[in-house]
């Protein structure tokens, strides 16, 4: 039965729950996490620090051990068949795990030698990324700028032609037009066929991904496409400005209408009570009803799972 | 003039044959949040580290809280605060050890130390983890204590780089409330993110690309210059004219 799951959800995780003992306190980084990701597809874990993701990651690139639950890549499962795994997978870690005393090239050929192949084989899955570093591939990795050191160590994961792919936070710390060109790289990759789970803390990237989890304090907030989570959002939001937004954001806290307020780029978002009539806005604002965002429904759920 | 609190001329930084910062000029007005945005290897953490008094420059003009980056950076150091994402606390001191630690260095008498520890503690809510250890704390907690200890001093300019990285929506806005308040009692806020949403919380943004300012103005002028929907587009638009491979 795996083996038949496994062709078309190459990652399966079905109530996998993990916590760490400190001194006297238990932390749930995972809490009862179940989802699997379909074939050639890009599914994005999006939440803050601290939700749990890298746990995630290292389970199921075989590298930690969990409390309950069970969980397979690629048909294997993480624990009998982990030496499977490690062939069939590309990690990149959210930390540069390279050799900085390595040259560019050299650590692309010491991760080609480890699973037992060459530059050359696999150059065209990643020319597209590794032609931007090669005019530097007699540099010291160490010597690399963080955009480089990124393309670098993606392409180090992907230089024995993994089936399944792993970035853990690949645009954490890095700027806005660099992030654009790294998704714009995992789209082509997903167009090779290649299964990718990508985490990251920035909520606009969910967009990019075709489904996401929601991940907050080790537990799945909601799962979709991210159209879907968006589209699904059952709250009215208006945004709202004027002269001072400051002063705004207070006081829109204590309309009758206001559910909740914060402040979103250029204007303040406020999310309606249900069960409201329309608004109606004092005189002086700029209000207008918007549809809602993946970040929007974040906060939201964040909120009601406080609660 | 005595207003403004950072002022900057063609400050400039040349590593090995290599201008990292090529003649920047700017000034930053008391108690203004100012944000200073590029991509990666711009050249923003090199100009930070000269205004902070940790870096000497080649060439050019900066003068920061009223001390010149030359002779009196020692003074530079005193009256500036500093966080940055990875710069944290002692993680096996608790909260109220962290204060008292920062507080000393910074030269604050024992006593006032114990009555502003006992008020700030109030003001975070964390009278219960007073005593905990900040590695028990969630990130978003850290980065708040964090950025309270670094303004703990009263200094006139506090250094925030990347604060808000990798915390979750709702901290990263209540972080800004804690910004907004800081600059509102005149602590003047020098700021780098890559969440250019947060670009627009700014009172002005500067955006350098291959080491020079390409444009700096308020949020609002820099979005109808560049006839751009949001800061995001405005930051695309510049930052994609880097020639520099980084």
């Amino acid at each position: 039965m795996e083996k038949f799951v496994s062709e078309q959800f190459p990652i399966i995780v079905s109530s996998v729950s993990k916590s760490y003992t400190t001194g006297k306190t238990v932390v749930k980084a995972l809490d009862n996490i179940s989802f699997e990701v379909e074939k050639g597809s890009l599914f994005g874990l999006i939440g803050p620090d601290g939700a749990g993701k890298t746990t995630l990651f290292r389970i199921l690139t075989s590298l930690l051990l969990f409390d309950t639950g069970r969980a397979w890549v690629d048909g294997f499962d993480v624990i009998t068949g982990y030496k499977e795994i490690r062939k069939r997978i590309g990690y990149m870690p959210g930390r540069f795990s390279l050799y900085t005393d390595l040259t560019v090239q050299e650590n692309l050929n010491f991760f080609a030698s480890i699973f037992e192949t060459t530059i050359e084989e696999n150059y065209d899955l990643i020319k597209g990324i590794y032609a931007q570093i090669e005019p530097f591939k007699n540099r010291r990795a160490g010597k690399l700028s963080g955009g480089m050191k990124q393309k670098l160590a993606l392409s180090c994961a992907l230089i024995h032609r993994p089936s399944v792919l792993f970035l853990d936070e690949p645009t954490t710390g890095v700027d806005a037009v660099s992030r654009k060109e790294f998704w714009d790289m995992l789209q082509a990759l997903k167009n090779e066929g290649i299964t990718i789970l990508v985490s990251t803390p920035y909520m606009d990237e969910a967009n990019l991904c075709d489904k996401v989890a929601l991940i907050q304090a080790g537990r799945i907030l909601g799962i979709n496409t991210p159209q879907h989570i968006t589209q699904s959002f059952a709250k009215t939001i208006y945004r709202v400005k004027n002269g001072n937004m400051h002063a705004l954001l207070q006081e829109a806290r204590h309309w009758d209408f206001t559910e909740q307020v914060y402040p979103f780029g250029e204007y303040h978002h406020v999310v309606i009570r249900q069960g409201s009539p329309e608004p109606q806005f004092p005189a002086g604002i700029d209000a207008g009803k918007i549809h809602p965002g993946i970040e929007d429904v974040f906060i939201d759920l964040m909120r009601n799972n406080e609660q | 003039m005595n207003n403004k609190v950072i002022i900057v001329e063609k400050l400039t930084k040349i590593f090995n044959g290599f201008t990292a910062v090529d003649g920047i000029s700017f000034e930053v007005e008391k108690g203004e949040i100012f944000g200073f945005l590029g991509a990666n290897g711009a050249g923003k953490t090199t100009a930070m580290k000269m205004l902070c008094g940790l870096s000497m420059p080649t060439s050019g003009k900066a003068i920061i809280a009223g001390f010149d980056v030359y002779r009196e950076n020692e003074s530079i150091k005193k009256n500036i605060g500093y966080m940055s994402q990875k710069f944290s606390l002692y993680e096996d001191l608790t909260i109220k050890e962290n204060i008292r630690f920062y507080a000393g260095i910074y030269g604050i008498e024992p006593k006032v130390i114990k009555t502003k520890t006992a008020l700030l503690i109030e003001q975070l809510s964390l009278e219960k983890e007073a005593n905990m250890l900040v590695k028990q704390l969630p990130l978003g907690w850290k980065q708040k204590l964090a950025f309270s200890v670094a303004i703990f001093h009263d200094p006139q300019i506090v250094f925030l780089d990347e604060p808000t990285g990798g915390v979750d929506p709702i901290t990263r806005r209540d972080f800004w409330n804690m910004i907004y308040e800081a600059a509102a009692k005149g602590i003047t806020v020098f700021v780098t993110t890559h969440y250019m949403d947060e670009a627009e919380y700014c009172d002005r943004v500067s955006i350098m690309v291959d080491g020079q300012i390409d444009a700096m103005d308020t949020p609002g002028n820099l979005k109808r210059l560049f006839q751009a929907e949001s800061m995001d587009h405005v930051f695309l638009q510049i930052a994609r004219k880097a020639k520099r491979a980084e």
